[in-house]
């Protein structure tokens, strides 16, 4: 067992936010998410927060803990001395609701505007017939919270957005490619990016958001040049 | 008229009985004290049952199991992976009820075929290489959560409302029947009403809790089971063992990870369930029989949620016309004959058959309201999870 201080952000619109420290006693081979389900079930019924599947697949839990974008679900007890405080807030970017709990309809509303896909072609186990999986992308939200951009253009596509763009373009399922490039090629798309990498920083599941807009970059610049040429259609 | 319905819990089973009673002219209204499927519905194993884990011991509801799976992949088959399945003997004991489980198998309907251990090696090269038969079944894997919202975001095009953080706090009455809910928004702790003609208790391991507000004995025993993840995908399908229902008996892949489980234990309180270490060496080790080195990728999740079990000593009467609920784990109970008339709960199941769930409820709720309108889930696809947040 482990004992921690959970000093965890209270309030919501309207209701301005004050730190509250709670002590708890969780099994170390647990995660923080654990330690926060045992205040909510032990002490604190009140308290607010995002999850579900804890296997970081549902992308419910992300929240900054000690100042950094992570999934609950992913930050092991085991990584905090015994007594530590650790600070948990919602993340910033999306409309807060209450406590660690914000609003994703941001990301969602773009996710949908692409059309985003979850099930792709399986490139990763051994085979020859085709197999699917999903996404890498699990829709947390950790690279819009950590993305200074985001923070500061409110129409910015973003990263995670902007890296499933990249995805449709390597594998179509039917979208429409064209304005699926006239989306990311816009003031607010692709060419936002100030490459800062703290979405690859943040990112728990191998989408490397900048690295997928510059690949996307680099597709926009030679479908540009080709249409220059007359070689393809605008 | 329209008869408004308010559903409580947005796990599997509510979000499928809100999009069934839309379908039927209901006004639904879903009413949940946390995250949509944030604890049962969340932590499930996210298997697609082939139904080929029920032949021996309950085979209508292996039927009925092969039947819907072939009906999700019609209606969402834009969040499912449909690699199959495999089930394998890992022993001798294993190998003994191969031949009554492909017999079983074709009598209930459900697809198997057995393929050489040398096929199914090729196939899955990370399997333990002794294994001693294999079964290839139609398996898929879909993310609890996302399977959830899709029935939600279909109920929500159809005029349903969902409000989450919003917690039932004691029912309302109607005269003698159940009226209603009274319910605190937990954001900013406000209280009020909500006015129903019927109220559907959908509230899992918590439908005690609620039967309790209408003095009505619901006991549910909720019995917890523990899964691990790591993250790497060491198979393209789920991988499942050959035998009775074991701990540790299946492994399904998703995204880069495979996540083994589980156990069955009962806890006393679902709200927080202390996973002991032992259970997560046992899931490990369990993984490690499949796949020699499964251990050697890194942990990427523990998760544990209580099943919502009908103690066998309930004392309700299951409403479900033709008991076909009974038989697969979930019960269907219309409490007019508990002096609750009104109220409606629909206890246990599995996820993967919660639309059949949600129409077995429907038809309940649909012979105590007069209500002929039939189930249309079978027709009707369900929309892209991000219609949820529109």
């Amino acid at each position: 067992m482990r004992t921690l201080n959970l000093r965890i952000v209270r309030g919501g619109p309207g209701r301005p936010a004050t730190y509250q420290t709670y002590q708890v006693s969780v099994d170390e081979h647990l995660n923080i998410l654990d330690a926060v389900q045992k205040v909510w079930a032990t002490q604190d019924p009140t308290l607010l927060f995002r999850h579900a599947c804890h296997h970081a697949s549902c992308g419910l839990c992300g929240v900054r803990v000690n100042g950094r974008e992570r999934l609950m679900c992913l930050t092991p007890i085991a990584e905090f001395p015994e007594g530590a405080t650790v600070t948990l807030e919602p993340l910033r970017n999306f409309p807060w609701v209450g406590d660690l709990v914000v609003d994703v309809k941001p990301l969602m509303d773009r996710m949908a505007a692409i059309q985003a896909p979850y099930v792709r072609k399986d490139e990763l186990t051994a085979g020859s017939e085709e197999g699917t999986r999903f996404e890498d992308c699990i829709e947390c939200g950790l690279c819009m919270s950590a993305c200074p951009v985001v923070g500061s253009d409110s129409a910015y596509l973003g990263p995670s957005p902007l890296a499933m763009i990249k995805r449709l373009l390597e594998e179509p399922r039917g979208r429409d490619i064209q304005s699926l490039c006239a989306l990311a090629g816009d003031a607010h798309g692709a060419w936002r990016c100030h490459s800062v990498m703290e979405c690859v920083e943040v990112c728990p599941s191998n989408v490397a958001p900048s690295q997928a807009i510059g690949l996307l970059r680099r597709y926009l610049i030679l479908r540009g040049r080709r249409q220059l040429a007359g070689a393809e259609r605008r | 008229m329209t008869l408004h319905a308010v559903i409580i819990g947005a796990g599997s089973t509510g979000a499928a009985v809100a999009h069934d009673l839309t379908l039927r002219g209901y006004r639904v209204t879903v009413v949940e004290r946390g995250e949509v499927a944030c604890e049962t519905t969340g932590r499930n194993h996210g298997l697609l049952h082939s139904g080929a884990r029920y032949v021996l011991n309950d085979p209508p509801a292996a039927r009925e199991c092969a039947e819907d799976n072939a009906l999700m992949r019609k209606l969402m088959p834009g969040i499912l992976e449909l690699n199959g399945g495999l089930f394998v003997a890992l022993n001798e004991e294993d190998l003994s009820y191969k031949d009554a489980f492909l017999e079983a198998c074709a009598q209930a309907g459900v697809p198997a075929e057995e393929i050489p251990v040398q096929e199914a090696l090729r196939l899955e090269p990370n399997l333990n290489p002794r294994i001693l038969a294999a079964v290839k079944v139609q398996d898929g894997v879909f993310d609890p959560f996302h399977f959830t919202l899709a029935f939600l975001a279909t109920a929500k095009q159809h005029g349903a409302v969902v409000h989450t953080y919003t917690e039932v706090i004691d029912l309302l009455w109607n005269g003698r029947s159940v009226g209603g809910v009274k319910v605190r928004d937990r954001r900013d702790g406000r209280e009020y009403a909500i006015g129903a003609d019927l109220v559907v208790n959908a509230a899992g391991p918590w439908a005690g809790r609620i039967g309790a507000m209408a003095h009505v004995d619901i006991a549910v025993l909720p019995v917890a089971g523990t899964m691990v993840a790591v993250g790497r995908r060491w198979v393209r399908r789920v991988i499942n063992r050959l035998c009775p229902p074991c701990d540790g008996g299946i492994i399904v892949p998703q995204r880069r990870n495979s996540v083994v489980g589980t156990t069955s234990w009962p806890v006393e309180n679902p709200d927080y369930i202390a996973i002991p270490p032992e259970q997560v060496e046992a899931m490990l080790a369990a993984g490690e029989e499949f796949i020699p080195g499964f251990r050697s990728a890194p942990l990427r999740g523990i998760s544990a949620a209580a099943r919502p079990l009908l103690r066998e000593s309930s004392q309700l009467v299951a409403a479900d016309p033709g008991a076909r609920g009974i038989t697969r784990g979930f019960s269907c109970f219309n409490h007019a004959g508990d002096g609750a008339p009104g109220l409606f709960s629909i206890i246990g199941g599995k996820t993967t058959t919660s639309r059949l769930m949600a129409e077995v409820m429907g038809d309940v709720i649909n012979e105590a309201t007069g209500i002929t309108t039939p189930c249309r889930t079978r027709e009707v696809p369900l929309l892209p999870y991000h219609a949820f947040y529109v």
